[in-house]
């Protein structure tokens, strides 16, 4: 027996052992897709979204400075690194969208702390224990499949009470069925590994034709194989990591931003039809200096852009209120100044993604948090 | 807590603070005196690392070839430059293989554990080609001497090594002040030179005091001012018979005092910054800090407070002196809780099966196995280390890859091993009977060797 046959068996024939029951297609209460894409290491808003319209900018930038002829002009004042084709023809199509000066609620500078906000959604770090995509799925019906970390391990945004699966590329060599089976009855008695196995087992079993390649491209086609499926996951995550540029940063950002913007292509590429449901949010937990450091790079600094790709968003704009790049402008003399909160960005277009209440969203997203009314209607 | 009886407290030495049992081992039997010992019997410089070269070796053959490069056609360069790459790859693998032969073989797995557990607390990360190269080098110098001796000191050889100095960007960090940047600005040069601060943030966030201690974004830019001009050599100098690549470049340093958590530091030089990370070496929040990491990692994903107390103070009473903290922790009764609470990760799991196996560590592959664990030896991809919390290693496709090396492990093992005896050793007393059941019923030997390796009795110490 083929190893995906045994997995599709085993969870077919234990039903019991292995999974929720769940009622697909009988109930369809959202066939939309929501994508959580977490940069990792504070990505520079400006080299992203760069403000090619305020006339600080050439200052603070200096040997970062990107000539103009290759960016993507969006309008009069801001414009895409040259390395976001991709996500350039979606904002022409009208399928992607830009917030920009925006920031969590964390106002300090460490990356851990920062991404624990970012990820748990609370007002500081580690005040909240499981994370905000993990609560959203608990509001979606219990009938549809669990939402998917695409990663070996489950990162913090999606920990918590609901049950949430990971995948992972692997060229491992796989394991034969009997001791599959085996594994299962060894772990009848641990709550822990039996759970954890339960998910693994299934999700091995969808997984038809992944891609062993970990390149960015493999990344969305494989998650565009899982979101694809009509009974598959409605929410999932992807994390990407490197955006800590302290130094070099034209090379790096520029690799790191052509990645970002073939994986979302792949995945726009692998869903097909699927795509016109599908909301993409790219976020990181803080921003970069204004200014070039002494190495080529920039520092730890506050407000970052945020992106909104997807055949449901409402594109081909860029939101912000923008704060201005002059010295009195910047926060603490550094830093662009947040002007918007990504919390309640991220509350409303998960809320307006998955049809869902956007008040009660937003408390069980970011409990105590100000829902920003001006930030609907990014998503049909 | 249960009273552990003597069979469970070898067990727990064995696993808990040491790397596993090894075939054949026979359980310690005054198994907190076989800790203690191992403070004065550890060796710092073990012979299966004797070959490797220092780094400052590392450092100069890159330099020259930095030099030579410049001098070729682009495509010359690139060849040249790739075959640098892979030979710094190879360095690697080599290291990686001198870490698991020790990790495999130690008659002191306690100390190889600390060595391991100080050099995930002063992260690198093997992501660039020279730091590839270079991260060996980094345990084997400024972890593996001081272990055994005072936190100021791994301190101090961990923020001047090579490897730390290029992946945390200060190695051309200079004082806006500074000779250096006045000279630009007399010749009117058009780059911008000032400090890059990642270096002191993450001494302060990560190495010592901890997040969220006090300390402020000007204490990070003084201290990245102070430290200015720690650097590495250039590719025009030689390095002197027993002497590293660090160098302090007077050029680069801001002159002038700094402030630094209240206090002002008026020396000049290296001084200045060294003084600065001797007393936040001795810091109540340090001791907090380092308190908390060591209790995390031996005893529990959330530390009983009465043992972090007792850990924080010893630190405290013995000004960082390691081996009186590592004694304050075999002493600790919350140590010899006899459930096992913390879940392997997967360099732990790797070392702790193929020691059960007997494995041939010159086979092993453990580069490779780490890897597809999702846990690859020193690239963290974050200064902040692995994680040492259960959520972040167990997960249902990190299980299915253990089964998966756990099934390649035993295929490779003595066929002649028979995995009932095998777990009555390595399990003890808490095994269970279903996993001895299970074993029993295994329809080869092989699988039953996977079968103990994968058990819930296996993957947690």
């Amino acid at each position: 027996m083929h190893r995906r046959d045994f997995l599709r068996n085993a969870a077919l024939g234990a039903g019991t052992l292995f999974f929720a029951p769940r009622m697909a297609f009988a109930n369809v209460e959202t066939d939309r897709r929501f994508v959580f894409i977490i940069q990792r290491g504070a990505a520079d808003g400006l080299d992203t979204v760069i403000p090619h319209g305020d006339p600080s900018l050439a200052r603070l930038r200096g040997s970062l400075a990107i000539d103009p002829n290759t960016m993507h002009k969006l309008d009069g004042m801001f414009a895409l690194h040259p390395s976001l084709g991709r996500l350039a023809d979606f904002y022409r199509k009208k399928q992607s969208l830009f917030v920009h000066a925006i920031a969590s609620p964390y106002r300090e500078r460490s990356h851990f702390d920062g991404q624990n906000v970012l990820e748990s959604g609370g007002v500081g770090p580690y005040q909240v224990r499981d994370g905000w995509l993990n609560r959203l799925s608990t509001l979606l019906p219990k009938s549809r499949e669990e939402a998917i970390a695409f990663a070996p391990t489950i990162p913090l945004a999606l920990r918590g009470a609901a049950p949430v699966t990971s995948y992972a590329p692997s060229n491992l060599p796989e394991a034969p069925d009997d001791l599959l089976a085996r594994v299962t009855t060894l772990y009848d008695g641990d709550a822990e590994l039996h759970r954890l196995w339960s998910r693994a087992v299934e999700t091995r079993g969808i997984a038809e034709t992944a891609d062993a390649r970990q390149d960015p491209a493999a990344v969305g086609k494989t998650a565009a194989e899982f979101l694809g499926r009509a009974d598959g996951p409605r929410i999932a995550m992807i994390e990407t990591a490197g955006w800590d540029t302290h130094g070099g940063q034209k090379q790096r950002l520029a690799n790191q931003l052509g990645g970002l913007d073939k994986m979302i292509g792949s995945l726009c590429d692998g869903l097909g039809d699927v795509w016109a449901k599908t909301t993409v949010l790219v976020a990181t937990e803080f921003g970069r200096t204004a200014t070039v450091n002494g190495t080529d790079g920039t520092d730890h600094g506050t407000a970052a852009a945020a992106m909104l790709i997807g055949g449901a968003v409402q594109g081909g704009r860029v939101v912000s209120d923008w704060p201005g790049l002059a010295p009195g402008q910047l926060y603490e003399g550094r830093d662009l100044a947040p002007t918007l909160d990504l919390d309640a960005l991220i509350a409303m277009v998960a809320a307006e993604s998955l049809g869902l209440d956007p008040e009660k969203t937003m408390r069980t997203l970011f409990p105590n948090r100000p829902i920003n009314r001006q930030l609907s209607g990014l998503v049909a | 807590m249960s009273n552990p009886s003597d069979g469970a407290r070898a067990h727990v030495a064995l696993n808990r603070f040491g790397l596993g049992a090894r075939l054949g081992e026979r359980n310690p039997k005054d198994p907190s005196g076989w800790l203690t010992a191992q403070i004065k019997d550890y060796e710092p410089a073990p012979a299966a690392m004797d070959e490797l070269p220092p780094s400052a070796t590392i450092v100069t053959t890159y330099r020259e070839n930095g030099a030579k490069l410049r001098a070729l056609s682009p495509v010359k360069r690139l060849k040249v430059r790739q075959a640098q790459h892979r030979r710094g790859r190879e360095l690697y693998g080599r290291e990686v293989e001198a870490r698991t032969t020790v990790a495999l073989t130690s008659q002191t797995p306690f100390a190889e554990r600390l060595v391991h557990f100080w050099a995930n607390h002063f992260a690198i990360s093997a992501d660039m080609p020279l730091v590839t190269a270079l991260a060996g080098s980094f345990e084997r110098e400024a972890i593996r001497p001081h272990v055994m001796g005072r936190f100021e000191d791994m301190l101090l050889a961990v923020e001047t090594h090579p490897a730390m100095l290029l992946y945390l960007d200060q190695v051309r960090s200079i004082g806006p002040n500074s000779d250096r940047a006045k000279r630009a600005a007399r010749r009117g040069e058009s780059k911008r030179l000032g400090i890059n601060e990642n270096l002191a943030r993450e001494i302060l966030e990560l190495h010592t005091l901890g997040v969220r201690t006090g300390y402020s974004q000007a204490d990070v830019t003084e201290l990245a001012l102070a430290i200015s001009g720690w650097s590495i050599m250039g590719p025009d100098e030689t390095v002197e018979p027993g002497g590293g690549a660090f160098r302090f470049k007077p050029l680069f340093h801001e002159p002038g005092p700094r402030a630094v958590l209240g206090k002002i530091y008026s020396q000049e030089g290296m001084d200045q910054a060294e003084a600065v990370l001797r007393d936040i070496a001795h810091s109540e929040a340090t001791a907090t800090h380092i308190a908390t990491k060591l209790a995390r990692h031996f005893v529990s994903d959330e530390p009983p407070p009465s043992l972090l107390d007792r850990l924080q103070l010893a630190f405290l009473k013995s000004e960082g002196h390691l081996p009186t903290l590592y004694q304050a922790l075999i002493d600790a009764p919350e140590a010899w809780d006899a459930s096992p609470r913390k879940f392997k990760t997967p360099w732990e799991w790797t070392v702790s099966a193929l020691r059960a196996i007997g494995a041939d560590p010159s086979t092993a592959k453990v580069a490779q196995r780490a890897k597809q664990l999702g846990q690859p030896v020193w690239r963290p991809q974050s200064p902040a280390g692995y994680d040492d919390l259960a959520a972040s290693w167990a997960a249902p496709d990190a299980l299915i890859r253990r089964v998966e090396v756990a099934q390649q492990l035993a295929r490779k093992a003595d066929p002649t091993l028979d995995a009932r005896d095998l777990s009555k050793a390595l399990i003890g007393p808490s095994l269970s009977r279903t996993t001895a059941t299970e074993i029993a019923r295994a329809e080869s030997p092989a699988t039953a060797i996977a079968l103990l390796l994968v058990s819930p009795e296996f993957q947690r110490r």
